[in-house]
């Protein structure tokens, strides 16, 4: 009888401890599945998908599956408020996104009160420059791209005049002042200034202005939508100086909507699915084949957010929402490490993020890589 | 949060408005403005095409359609389907895509929703149409994409020297569209018994049911050719605006005010009020401010209404299409 007694609860201990071990984790993944954001953040979120389901067939962290919620924000800033406050009810272990800067930034205080990790897609150069401690890049931020675009400009279009053309919202805002930064420091003149709407559909006025500021190249910094708007009005009025951008220019989700419009536009990408690393091409294969479409630098940003969730969980050993965000901290992640990482990555202190990026341009239809630049802590300049 | 900065960074030599070099001679203003007339002009043709529906639509049955934009929206989807998953060219998508429009938007939205709710009163219908424009966009996003999609241009991209302007050819074949249909709807509404009897019903459908014009039929053939016109707008459009659930929201609204500044009441004055705000709204982006350009056509029609509230064309008390 006490034989029985001590194997009854035995196996009611165990029962217990696989049940707490095996019951799922929560993901929360606030991004803008509608409106102006929907190109960007439909790739983070399936990047985040695909990334969680491969984790989960192998048994899930720490012997734990992932459980992704989803909430959009319709890119609406005080939906998006609501949607994190909703998803912060729900306890979540970590929180993916949201994509667009503007977005982040009317939000992340609430992720950073419950003290949840948030892993997002804004590019904006003052989203980390807050004190913030549980906001993470998936991307560079702007403070560390405009260098690397500005010297392209001098070095290898060797243009002394451009004209900008920038999206009226946080992302664009940052972008812009930090590009301006940069040319100034390097004696290159803005001959105009154009500023465009988030969601603008007609850009017959804006190609207008930009031709006459008779520029050497135009800088093009608006999200993705725009972006093919814009490329395609430009080729329409027949203006033909080099297009220079970031990868909001360059993705491939802008050049299947440009189409050949998109032909000749080039600077510079610090993520691409078109870069020539093996461990993305297999990422960009099975991602083809799983949703349909070719993904863009987003796709990647969420899917090596996750990984690298899952990568500095294993690594603590335990579910401990506040003891991720510190690890994160000065974290590095090598391929070797965690193959879901794609490519060598490291976080600051601030939660920016630093690896090695890429010159690309369009060349019939097609993101081709054309220079590598190495991974920052070097000289920019 | 970084603050926004409202002023000119150091180095930003100019902003928002054009301000041309000053070495740039006057052949070159006038070139910028060649062209953005021209673009100007595109833009308003397919605004007058949407605007007439609005006109067409109040005068023959009270209609006031607050989906209209969307009518503008689906059409753009119709054709994509045509294309991309029957493999039907171009211009064979537009043509399926206008005649699926003629039976979803014209027929059907005139049995289904128009003559249950017109019963009840214009207000009643016009809430109506609001809830169909939500379904259309909600629909859209639901069974294609709630992102922006490819859409093919008219013509390939070259460029017709006018007066030393580059103009983009299809920005001339879009006004060249948009100016052929409205010739061809002035011509068959002044020139034809059907035209005619149209215009009787608008007038006095008592009187026209008496002289033993089809009124239904006439109403019917109203909402017909505004589904026309809005699928052809689709297709002028779309190679802009790329085709998106959302197209609907801003053209709807600016076809509203076109139909509001050209006067509510008259086709002329909807063809008037689209041409006017597409010219405007391009002036003011360039020469203006783009931060403001979207509260331009509304300050235009403040002050119609303000100045004339039957619109520039429109006449007081009289409905004629």
């Amino acid at each position: 009888m006490k034989k029985l007694m001590l194997a009854a609860a035995f196996a009611a201990l165990t029962a217990t401890a696989a049940f707490a071990q095996g019951k799922p984790v929560t993901f929360a993944f606030i991004g803008e599945l509608s409106g102006a954001g929907a190109v960007s953040s439909t790739n983070f979120r399936d990047g985040a998908l695909m990334a969680i389901d491969e984790i989960n067939a192998k048994g899930g962290i720490l012997g734990r599956k992932i459980d992704l919620k989803q909430y959009d924000t319709q890119t609406n800033p005080g939906t998006a408020r609501s949607q994190m406050q909703k998803a912060i009810d729900e306890e979540p272990y970590l929180i993916l996104g949201p994509i667009f800067s503007g977005i982040v930034k009317v939000s992340m205080a609430l992720a950073a009160q419950a003290e949840i990790p948030q892993i997002m897609g804004g590019e904006a150069s003052d989203l980390t420059q807050q004190g913030n401690a549980y906001l993470f890049r998936t991307s560079f931020g702007q403070q560390m791209s405009m260098p690397k675009i500005a010297n392209y400009i001098r070095d290898t279009v060797k243009a002394k005049s451009v004209a900008v053309v920038w999206v009226n919202n946080d992302f664009g805002k940052g972008g812009r002042d930090n590009f301006t930064k940069e040319m100034n420091s390097r004696g290159i003149k803005i001959v105009a200034d154009i500023s465009t709407e988030s969601g603008q559909t007609d850009f017959a006025a804006d190609v207008v202005k930009a031709k006459s500021a008779n520029a050497e190249a135009i800088f093009v910094y608006t999200n993705e939508e725009e972006s093919a708007r814009f490329l395609r009005e430009v080729r329409k009025q027949g203006l033909n100086v080099p297009l220079i951008g970031e990868t909001t220019l360059l993705g491939q989700k802008v050049i299947d909507l440009a189409g050949d419009a998109a032909n000749g536009a080039r600077g510079h990408v610090g993520l691409s699915a078109d870069i020539p690393v093996p461990a993305v091409q297999e990422f960009k294969t099975k991602f083809n084949a799983r949703f349909k479409y070719v993904p863009d630098h987003n796709g990647i940003k969420g899917y090596t957010g996750v990984y690298a969730a899952a990568y500095a969980t294993t690594k603590l050993g335990k579910f401990d929402s506040k003891a991720l965000a510190k690890s994160l901290h000065g974290l590095t992640i090598t391929p070797k490490d965690e193959p879901g990482i794609l490519i060598e990555t490291t976080w600051d202190e601030k939660g920016d993020i630093d690896r090695i990026s890429y010159i690309a341009e369009v060349i019939n239809g097609k993101q081709t890589i054309t220079g590598e630049l190495p991974k920052l802590g070097k000289a920019t300049q | 949060m970084q603050a926004v900065s409202s002023g000119c960074p150091a180095g930003v030599h100019h902003r928002a408005g054009l301000r041309p070099d000053p070495l740039a001679g006057h052949d070159a203003l006038m070139a910028d403005f060649i062209q953005l007339l021209v673009a100007g002009l595109a833009t308003g043709g397919i605004y007058a095409l949407v605007a007439i529906g609005f006109t067409l639509l109040w005068q023959t049955s009270q209609t006031i359609n607050f989906a209209q934009g969307e009518f503008v929206m689906l059409p753009a989807f119709f054709m994509l389907v045509a294309m991309n998953w029957i493999g039907v060219p171009f211009w064979g998508a537009v043509v399926i895509g206008i005649l699926i429009s003629v039976v979803v938007l014209g027929a059907a939205f005139k049995k289904l929703l128009v003559d249950p709710m017109l019963r009840h009163g214009v207000l009643p219908l016009a809430i109506a149409t609001m809830a169909l424009a939500l379904f259309m966009k909600e629909a859209v996003k639901d069974f294609y994409s709630a992102e922006a999609q490819p859409f093919p241009p008219l013509a390939a991209a070259i460029n017709v020297n006018i007066f030393g302007a580059a103009v983009a050819l299809q920005s001339l074949i879009v006004v060249a569209i948009a100016v052929g249909a409205v010739v061809a709807l002035q011509l068959f509404l002044t020139r034809t018994q059907t035209g005619r009897r149209m215009q009787a019903t608008a007038q006095n459908p008592v009187v026209a049911r008496i002289l033993g014009i089809p009124v239904e039929r006439m109403i019917l053939l109203a909402f017909v050719i505004n589904a026309v016109l809005a699928a052809l707008a689709s297709a002028l459009v779309t190679p802009i605006y790329l085709a998106k659930f959302s197209n609907g929201e801003y053209l709807g609204m600016a076809a509203f005010i076109a139909a509001i500044v050209g006067g509510f009441n008259q086709v002329r004055g909807a063809i008037v009020g689209g041409l006017l705000l597409g010219v405007v709204d391009n002036f003011a982006a360039a020469y203006l401010s783009a931060q403001y350009r979207a509260a331009i056509p509304l300050v235009l029609l403040i002050v119609v209404i303000l100045f004339r509230p039957q619109g520039l064309f429109g006449r007081v008390e009289e409905r004629t299409v």
